[in-house]
């Protein structure tokens, strides 16, 4: 899943030659049968659930879809949704980086380990990860009597929810740097120091612009999974309609009372949300091996 | 600690940094999971892991997940071959769209394949006749799983084959091997270890999967209800214990399987003669 895409000519050429060749490719009535199952699979699959998003919002007609969308607490959980969006993104995009420059630029010992580590929270089921709060800051946690003494909440209030999606998000920009600076090596930075840079000027003209597309690559599907995170934040919310409720949430609590339109209503703005990931996901591909291509050909 | 002189800066910082905020956000946090087990006797702790409903929930999720993933490798390798190997209309968008499923929020997936899958929705109105039930049944499960997992193996086996240098399989149709002994002995043997990797992924994300699938599953105590749901139901029930108890069982389960991908991941980049990546 990575943003850098060089040998895409050569996968390109590649193609041609194998497709063409006939000792290479497959006679014409086995490539049809195979491109037909995998449009089978892929449309049950893929596109009739995004096809169904929409049709199932909109049946009751546009002013249904609308008034879903207004309502006061459809609101609320948009808001809270980008709050947790907002906060948790650039907390990992500051961590991605500085683990990502410790760990591609230096050499010490434990490395694999501290990689591993970063990808723990993956492999964490998200109700998990929840849960882990819960037992910390909840009332019989940790810290439960002392957050209760100072009247603070955390649990089943908008810092748990935003806790949550840090974790469960946490991964996302490191690992997508790690491999691409690790691959860049450290010359660079360092012909800049030679040349009289400060720390500063050398990471913001040297480092960043090399590593910006896997950096953005990164926050986009830090960003999608920040915004669109169920389990979770379902475990640490508590589910009150208009203070701690996400959109994610509010889907479900639509969904239960039976009210299917207004789910998939408010599905379909999280719907469009994953479809404008996908776009900018591939544009940043394209850019990226676009770069790539130039720096060979220089 | 010994490391070799860098003129860069910024190593302890970024380096001290990373640590610090890895140990507060997830270190120390799981560590709590840990740490609240002890206050259970083993007794107790045996008795919350293995009650019949909780059993019976690992069945569901372990069996569910082990058919989604093998569902998974056969359709994505599918997918892979027909992406790298064919040209048809559309091709790019598709690629783009085998991502949809990351992109997508699991409470969305849920709903809609639930919609669809239900008896009177496009597909499941179409199992109906034939006495299938797939909404509200185990079998809703595997769907929503094979929906969560459908990119590891596709996105893990696609640069592969996209890195087979056409000269072998050339070579072997020149000695004259057929189709079908090229894929058997050239192609095979060099994706099989991501082959493996893709499934061991999606099998890891599926048994930690909640959102997707309760809406799909019907929930219902020992025939539809997934761990990460006992572990949700048992909270609602105030018993922190009880639900920390089969939550370090799913860690447990969860940390060995991420060993074994990463072990997976460095054999076969070492195999195909990559450096560390």
């Amino acid at each position: 899943m990575s943003a850098t895409n060089t040998h895409l000519s050569q996968y390109q050429k590649y193609n041609q030659r194998v497709s063409r060749n006939r000792a290479t490719s497959e006679v014409a009535w086995v490539r049809y049968t195979l491109i037909a199952a995998t449009l089978l699979f892929l449309s049950l699959f893929l596109f009739v659930p995004l096809a169904t998003v929409f049709t199932e919002a909109f049946r009751k007609g546009a002013g249904t879809y609308f008034a879903a969308l207004s309502d006061p607490d459809a609101l609320s959980a948009i808001k809270l949704t980008l709050i947790a969006a907002v906060i948790a993104v650039p907390l990992n995009l500051v961590f991605g980086v500085a683990a990502a420059w410790a760990i591609a630029k230096f050499e010490f010992k434990g490395k694999s380990l501290l990689i591993t580590l970063i990808d723990l929270p993956f492999a964490v089921s998200p109700v998990i990860a929840g849960l882990i709060y819960v037992l910390i800051f909840g009332m019989q946690g940790w810290f439960g009597e002392w957050l209760t003494d100072h009247d603070f909440k955390i649990i089943f209030a908008i810092p748990g929810i935003v806790l949550a999606t840090i974790f469960v998000t946490f991964p996302f920009v490191a690992r997508e740097l790690i491999p691409l600076m690790q691959a860049q090596g450290k010359e660079e930075e360092e012909a800049a120091l030679v040349l009289g840079a400060s720390g500063w000027q050398m990471f913001w003209r040297v480092t960043l612009p090399n590593i910006k597309w896997g950096l953005l690559y990164g926050v986009i599907l830090c960003n999608a999974r920040a915004m669109g995170e169920f389990g979770a934040v379902s475990v640490v919310s508590g589910h009150i309609r208009g203070l701690t409720n996400t959109m994610p949430l509010h889907v479900e609590i639509l969904y239960n009372e039976y009210n299917y339109a207004a789910a998939f209503a408010v599905a379909s703005l999280l719907a469009l949300l994953a479809l404008l990931t996908l776009a900018l996901k591939t544009y940043v591909e394209w850019q990226s091996a676009k770069d790539a291509i130039e720096i060979e050909q220089e | 600690m010994k490391r070799k002189a860098s003129v860069l800066p910024g190593f302890k910082l970024s380096l001290g940094f990373a640590i610090l905020y890895l140990s507060l956000v997830v270190l120390i946090p799981l560590s709590a999971a840990f740490l609240k087990t002890f206050t259970l006797t083993w007794a107790e702790f045996w008795q919350s892991v293995s009650a019949p409903r909780v059993v019976a929930s690992y069945k569901l999720t372990f069996g569910a997940s082990l058919i989604a993933a093998i569902i998974n490798v056969v359709f994505g390798l599918l997918t892979a071959w027909v992406l790298t190997r064919y040209r048809f209309f559309g091709k790019k968008i598709i690629d783009a769209f085998v991502d949809f499923p990351f992109a997508l929020p699991t409470a969305v997936a849920g709903i809609s394949l639930s919609a669809i899958y239900s008896t009177n929705g496009w597909i499941g109105s179409l199992f109906e006749p034939v006495g299938i039930k797939v909404a509200y049944t185990p079998l809703g499960v595997v769907v929503a799983l094979t929906f969560i997992g459908l990119p590891f193996v596709v996105r893990t086996v696609q640069p592969v084959l996209e890195d087979l240098s056409a000269e072998v399989e050339e070579a072997a149709a020149s000695l004259g091997a057929n189709r079908w002994q090229v894929f058997y002995k050239i192609i095979f043997p060099a994706i099989w270890p991501a082959l493996i990797t893709g499934f061991a992924l999606a099998f890891a994300r599926a048994i930690g999967e909640y959102g997707s699938v309760i809406f799909i599953a019907g929930n219902m105590p020992m025939v539809s209800e997934i761990t990460p749901l006992i572990i949700i139901t048992k909270l609602e029930q105030y018993d922190y214990a009880g639900a920390t108890a089969v939550a370090v069982v799913m860690l447990v389960i969860s940390f060995a399987l991420l060993f074994l991908i990463n072990a997976l991941q460095w054999w076969s980049n070492r195999r195909l003669g990559h450096t560390a990546s």
